[in-house]
């Protein structure tokens, strides 16, 4: 249950970079988590609807693209997506996958915001 | 009211990260070789780094360790009456170590006196595989006691280890350990990861586990 230092972690950059953008309010935050990243998103879910409340993140939605691992097979020259992380081999031609190139991102891709609009001061 | 999309493109854990990257940096700086132990609670972290504790100090190398659990220090006890530095990391709820938290207990050591730094993570099989101290090695242990299929249940972590560990083997056979299922499995989530067979409390497979130790020592130094 570390999703809630994530969901915090989360809070605190979104909030940081509204700096540049006052008055604005969020409307969604996106993510890009791998499958191998160790985070549940109903946990995430749950945990994002506390920890926004009274932030400027109250309210808006949280939206998780997940994404496959993706290993470099030798064998085959070439990227395959690996279906299970039960079994790391690859699909086409069994081989172990080694050499991961996706699978464990974990990060904030972008925030929709709603500005105020006649913003001049 | 218009509405913008602001790209981040930022880690979550980008904080941690950096500081990680920064105790990488340092342990290298100081030839030390850092080990980030983790496991389940019960799995026998605690009496598998006791006894490599003891067998290091023994052979004239310098090695200490940090241990993180929630409350207690009952784990740092058992491991300074081997003779080694050891700090206690009280997390006090947080299921994991952070490089916060490392850092934090470095203070006043001088690394460049060591040789091995052993972190023994929190006890779970989840959430300290998200949380990078900047170690060399992760190792992951699996006992004889706890099912084959733990690699399969817990594919994060194993993916995320360097080495695994098996402990307790001298109680495999009235566990009904599956030796092979277990080694198939491991690597079926970590492919062509090293992995030692080990008993503590006998002593057996140590001896490659310490030779490996060795190794890759001398590696931090070249």
């Amino acid at each position: 249950m570390h999703e809630l230092s994530i969901v915090s972690s989360i809070v605190d950059t979104v909030t940081e970079s509204l700096a540049a953008y006052p008055g604005a309010r969020v409307k969604e935050v996106r993510l890009r988590v791998g499958v191998l990243a160790a985070v549940v998103e109903d946990s995430l879910q749950f945990c994002y609807g506390i920890v926004t409340e009274d932030t400027p993140l109250a309210g808006s939605a949280l939206v998780v693209k997940t994404l496959p691992v993706m290993a470099h097979c030798a064998p085959c020259g070439r990227d395959v997506e690996i279906a299970s992380i039960q079994s790391l081999r690859c699909p086409r031609c069994g081989a172990p996958a080694t050499d991961l190139r996706q699978g464990r991102e974990l990060e904030i891709d972008c925030i929709e915001i709603v500005e105020k609009s006649g913003g001049i001061a | 009211m218009t509405t913008r999309i602001v790209e981040l493109r930022r880690g979550i854990l980008k904080k941690n990260d950096e500081l990680a990257a920064g105790l990488r940096q340092r342990y290298t700086a100081a030839g030390v070789l850092v080990l980030n132990l983790v496991s389940s609670p019960g799995t026998g972290k605690t009496a598998f780094l006791e006894r490599t504790l003891r067998e290091l100090l023994a052979s004239g190398a310098r090695a200490a360790a940090l241990v993180g659990d929630l409350e207690t220090d009952n784990d740092a006890q058992r491991l300074a009456a081997s003779g080694a530095p050891v700090r206690q990391i009280n997390t006090h709820g947080i299921c994991h170590l952070e490089a916060e938290m490392v850092g934090k207990h470095l203070d006043g050591w001088n690394l460049a006196d060591l040789d091995y730094l052993f972190i023994e993570n929190v006890g779970n099989l989840v959430c300290p595989s998200s949380y990078d101290l900047g170690e060399k090695i992760r190792v992951a242990l699996l006992s004889v006691t706890e099912g084959e299929d733990k690699p399969l249940k817990y594919p994060t972590l194993f993916n995320s280890a360097d080495a695994a560990v098996i402990s307790k083997i001298d109680i495999a056979e009235p566990c009904g350990f599956d030796r092979e299922a277990a080694l198939w499995n491991i690597n079926e989530i970590r492919p062509g990861i090293r992995i030692f067979e080990t008993s503590a409390k006998t002593g057996a497979g140590m001896h490659e586990w310490y030779a490996y130790l060795a190794e890759e020592r001398a590696n931090v130094r070249a």
